[in-house]
């Protein structure tokens, strides 16, 4: 418990040190940790590997737009109404993807999302296609103004700190448990009576629920969406965060996302070949740390630390 | 009439294309149950060195045999020094590649530049052939005769030689095959090698319609995936045919349902994988 | 690019020293970003970008109006999110004073918002139409053009002089595909052509193939509305199926761009496009900067590389008007608006919505010294991103779409 409390109050007191361009720069891997420890749910916990996540985080981005944009609702009703949405869509979607497991399930998650993305493309009078929808505000709770960097930071830092609590409970309860042991042996887990296939249901319709609220707060950030953000390169990247990381581990979505946006907006205004940087990135993770970073610090950690006494 | 006689026309050479592509990564994905990622940036890499290779010796052929070789070597190389590594660490497999993928996109922008380069088609394949008032380009129709050319191929290497019997007994049951002796790692490493070489020849070959640009790797990469997944992971003809219904859906679902074009590719895959999980000749579940 | 110097967080310090002492603010460099794209399928363009900007302030010495001008690079990607991303940097870490670029659309609207709450001083090389129409962004000033502006002509061109009747018109599914159609098809039918076929092929697209079948044989000509390798591609496998001899393809200002152009063949011969530069231009600034441009890099400039060499002479004109006081904003919106350059493009200067009025020319490829370039046949000056219709009208229509102006006379 000590080492998230200390992530957790370093991060609250990072503003006091650091400037604007920095603040901003935490607030998208709060956004981006979020989305990636939704993926890290099926991937790490229940052995799907999902290339189509971007789905939640797009959908919940495009109703909230719209339904701010074109039917001028406010923020309070619109955010429980493009959750919901969005979750009913992971549901229905959960019945087609889990059709199918291991690369059938990850071809059926980006069809899916593929086709939300040429949606968001074609259907111009919803989405102004290529456009994207632009013109949005950012919500202001209790009349708090979070146009500046700061405030908005702590706003996403506490939302994003309750969603990942939210799915570390999730997975350490009993039913975390079974999920783990539907990856590990599916098998077992029916013959001893449970009902895996419902088991990956529930799982996919939380992780949806959570891609979405990283949408939410991505569409707040950028206070605009274009159907890049439901491509399968944008499903490709959290999925290579969470690897990254370390799936299966609480802390690895958060440094795996750290990790690819650091590289990308600020390793990238040193290197300009950051794209070649990133990718020998991900090799040497994978030779020199197979199972992700975070697991493999600790392996090192705690190798140094027997051969001290 | 003749507007349905072109685009079934247009439709085999798609599925030619689709499956030069597709064979490669359905061979390393059957045998090793690697899903290969680079496979993209293979077919893009391959299409470039083509392009150098044209500008010494104007053949396309030979082009696609050099490019072919110089790509199979990069695979073994990949394959022996990383992917050996990892091996049965499916997620390390994904991010390697994806990985490897960057860097070889990275470094054909940096040596080719960003501008499309075209593969001159060959002379004698210029002329395009009359089919009544309404021609269609040769070439097309030579790509449909290769893609038929290296399936026949790869049926024979698979049915008739002793390479071929012990990769089917890998890919039926890779334990098996360890224990009655056959070598397995290097069985591995020949047939990514030969993967990574149709992936580098498909490039040259397609070269003539696609050309060589910045981007033809993330173009290529969900097409060949779609084709292996409908057709059924493992399987030869699954390969084959499922490139050809990928080419038949695209060309007709685009013209008489323009507004689906972004979605056609992906609907029948849809529909087979949630009914059949296995693919329409899939010998196991992907 | 040597002189790209690599950032130190320093910036900021230097920034807040400025702040606090306006007299020594004269004496501080200009900083100056260009968002532009340097990977993935947009690089090429983006590249241009940087090496004509690049050689403009090199020429001057790295300083404009007396002052000392540090470029700042950023790459974008393409991708509007993490261009933004890109431009916040530029602006809350390296204190930019003013931005060239981005490069594509999409990125600028991302953008949008951005600009008016940061009051970043914008020099654009996007076409989006409504920057600078129904929504006007106060800092943003484009001295390119519109998506639209050198198609009108076009189409003006191809009724009067080439006097087409029935033509087809295929561009990218994009907002700047959509709006170059658009302004093409509303101009070629009120000078009394049809335009009878209408494609929009999605910008991956594997294979033009299935739309070459669709294609009708009995019209004059086909306009292309293409951006970087997807005109390239197209017009070779229109080649491959016989179908640039029946009927005469004419281009958008990015079709057959002198990029594209120099890894073309005789296909190319003849095609007429237009656009609001060419490296043939006949004027003396042009001359000068073409022929160094091809001979650092041994290739024509084409539209990339022209817009940041004309932006940055707009930069210049502007900088000198306020004495290089970057700082005061107001002023330099004022005095940017109001500037006459003579740039590489020809005569530039501004409409009160922060758009260009320039020259659009009608080029024809012919072969020059063994290698392909859009030879000008025809001058179209001082065109409008009105065209010529009255602003206050143009502006009561909805932004060129998809769905406005309605086809009337598509034939299925």
């Amino acid at each position: 418990m000590k080492t998230p409390l200390a992530v957790i109050v370093l991060a609250a007191l990072l503003p006091l040190l650091a400037g604007e361009y920095y603040i901003n720069l935490a607030s998208q891997i709060v956004i981006f940790a979020v989305f990636a420890a939704s993926i890290n749910l099926l991937l790490g916990y229940g052995g799907l590997a999902t290339l189509g996540h971007a789905a939640y985080l797009g959908v919940a981005a495009y109703l909230s737009a719209f339904l701010y944009l074109k039917l001028q609702l406010a923020h309070w009703a619109i955010a429980p109404l493009a959750l919901i949405g969005t979750t009913l869509m992971a549901g229905v979607f959960g019945l087609v993807a889990l059709r199918a497991t291991g690369l059938g399930f990850l071809m059926l998650t980006l069809a899916l999302s593929q086709v939300l993305w040429g949606t968001a493309y074609r259907w111009v009078s919803v989405t102004d296609g290529d456009n994207g929808l632009r013109g949005l505000a950012r919500p202001m709770p209790f009349g708090i103004n979070m146009n500046e960097a700061m405030p908005f930071y702590y706003f996403v830092l506490v939302i994003g700190v309750f969603a990942i609590w939210m799915m570390a409970r999730f997975v350490s309860s009993p039913f975390g448990a079974t999920l783990r042991g539907t990856r590990d042996q599916p098998r077992r887990m029916s013959a001893l009576g449970y009902d895996v296939w419902l088991i990956r249901w529930i799982t996919f319709i939380y992780a949806g629920f959570w891609g979405a609220v990283s949408g939410l707060l991505f569409v707040y950030y950028h206070k605009y969406i274009h159907p890049v953000s439901l491509s399968l390169a944008n499903s490709a990247e959290g999925l290579l965060a969470v690897i990254a990381g370390g799936s299966g581990t609480l802390a690895g979505p958060i440094v795996g996302a750290a990790i690819v946006l650091l590289l990308k907006n600020w390793a990238s205004a040193y290197i300009e070949r950051w794209n070649m940087l990133l990718g020998f990135v991900f090799v040497f993770i994978v030779v020199l740390m197979p199972e992700g970073v975070v697991p493999g610090v600790k392996r090192l950690w705690q190798r140094r630390s027997a051969s001290r006494g | 009439m003749q507007y349905w006689a072109i685009q079934t026309l247009n439709s085999l050479a798609l599925g030619g294309l689709l499956f030069l592509l597709a064979a490669g990564f359905s061979l390393i994905f059957g045998l090793m149950r690697i899903a290969n990622l680079t496979h993209g940036a293979l077919f893009m890499l391959g299409a470039y060195i083509g392009v150098s290779v044209m500008r010494q010796w104007p053949n396309l052929w030979f082009a696609a045999l050099a490019a072919g070789a110089a790509v199979a070597i990069f695979g073994g190389l990949l394959e022996r020094f990383i992917l050996r590594q990892i091996g049965g660490n499916v997620l390390g497999q994904v991010l390697v590649t994806l990985g490897v993928s960057f860097i070889i996109a990275d470094a054909c922008l940096l040596t080719w530049g960003g501008d499309p380069i075209p593969i001159p088609t060959p002379p004698l394949l210029q002329m395009p052939v009359r089919i009544g008032s309404f021609i269609f380009p040769a070439y097309r129709l030579a790509v449909v005769g290769i893609a038929v050319v290296v399936a026949i191929a790869l049926y024979l290497l698979m049915e008739r030689t002793r390479l071929g019997a012990m990769i089917r007994a890998g890919v039926d049951d890779p334990q098996m095959a360890s224990a009655v002796g056959i070598p397995v790692s290097r069985l591995f490493s020949t047939v990514f090698c030969l993967g990574a070489a149709l992936a580098g020849a498909g490039g040259v070959i397609g070269g003539p319609i696609l050309s060589a640009y910045p981007g033809l790797d993330a173009d290529m990469l969900p097409l060949a995936l779609i084709v292996v997944i409908l057709g059924g992971a493992g399987s030869l003809l699954g390969a084959f045919v499922g490139a050809f219904i990928t080419g038949f859906v695209y060309t007709f679902g685009v013209a008489l349902l323009p507004d689906l074009a972004y979605v056609i590719l992906f609907l029948p895959m849809i529909l087979v994988i949630a009914f059949r999980p296995r693919g329409l000749f899939g010998k196991f579940a992907a | 690019m040597s002189f790209t110097r690599r950032r130190f967080i320093q910036a900021a310090g230097a920034a807040a020293t400025a702040a606090a002492f306006p007299a020594a603010a004269q004496a501080e460099p200009i900083r100056l970003g260009l968002v532009t794209v340097k990977t993935g399928p947009l690089a090429s363009g983006g590249i241009d970008m940087e090496r004509a900007l690049t050689q403009y302030l090199k020429e001057r010495n790295d300083t404009l109006a007396g002052r000392k001008v540090e470029l700042l690079v950023a790459d974008g990607g393409g991708v509007p999110a993490q261009t933004r991303t890109k431009i916040q940097e530029l602006v809350e870490r390296d204190r930019i004073h003013l931005m060239i670029g981005p490069l594509d659309t999409a990125s600028a609207l991302a953008a949008d918002d951005y600009i008016r709450q940061a009051q970043l001083l914008t020099l654009s090389v996007a076409a989006a139409e409504d920057m600078t129409q129904r929504k006007p962004n106060p800092w943003f000033t484009r001295g390119t053009s519109t998506s639209s502006q050198s198609a009108m002509p076009l189409a003006d061109y191809a009724a009067k002089q080439l006097k087409y009747k029935r033509m087809a018109v295929i561009a990218d599914d994009i907002a700047y595909g959509h709006e170059m159609c658009a302004g093409f098809m509303r101009v070629f039918e009120d000078a009394g052509g049809k335009v009878v076929q209408r494609m929009f092929p999605p910008l991956t697209v594997p294979d033009y193939g299935t739309y070459l079948a669709q294609l009708k044989t009995n019209i004059d000509s086909i306009f292309l509305g293409f951006a970087g390798s997807n005109g390239f591609r197209f017009l070779r496998q229109m080649n491959e199926y016989g179908l640039i001899k029946k009927m005469a393809p004419i281009g958008g200002m990015t079709a057959l761009d002198e990029a594209v152009l120099r890894n073309m063949g005789d296909e190319a011969l003849g095609i007429i496009t237009s656009c609001w530069y060419s490296a043939e231009i006949d004027n003396p600034i042009n001359q000068k900067f073409a022929s160094s441009f091809r001979s650092q890099w041994k290739y024509d400039p084409g539209f990339y590389a022209a817009a940041t060499y004309t932006e940055a002479a707009v930069l210049e004109a502007t900088l000198n008007q306020i004495k290089g006081r970057v700082e005061d904003k107001p002023a330099f919106m004022k005095a940017v608006r109001s500037v006459k350059v003579d740039s590489c493009r020809g005569p530039v200067s501004f409409d009160q919505y922060g758009n260009v009025v320039g020259n659009v020319y009608i080029r024809r490829v012919v072969r020059k010294e063994g290698r392909l370039v859009n030879s000008v046949i025809h001058t179209y000056p001082n065109v409008s991103q009105f065209w010529t219709y009255k602003p206050e009208e143009f502006l009561k229509n909805p932004v060129y779409s998809r769905d406005w102006p309605p086809a009337k006379n598509l034939e299925s």
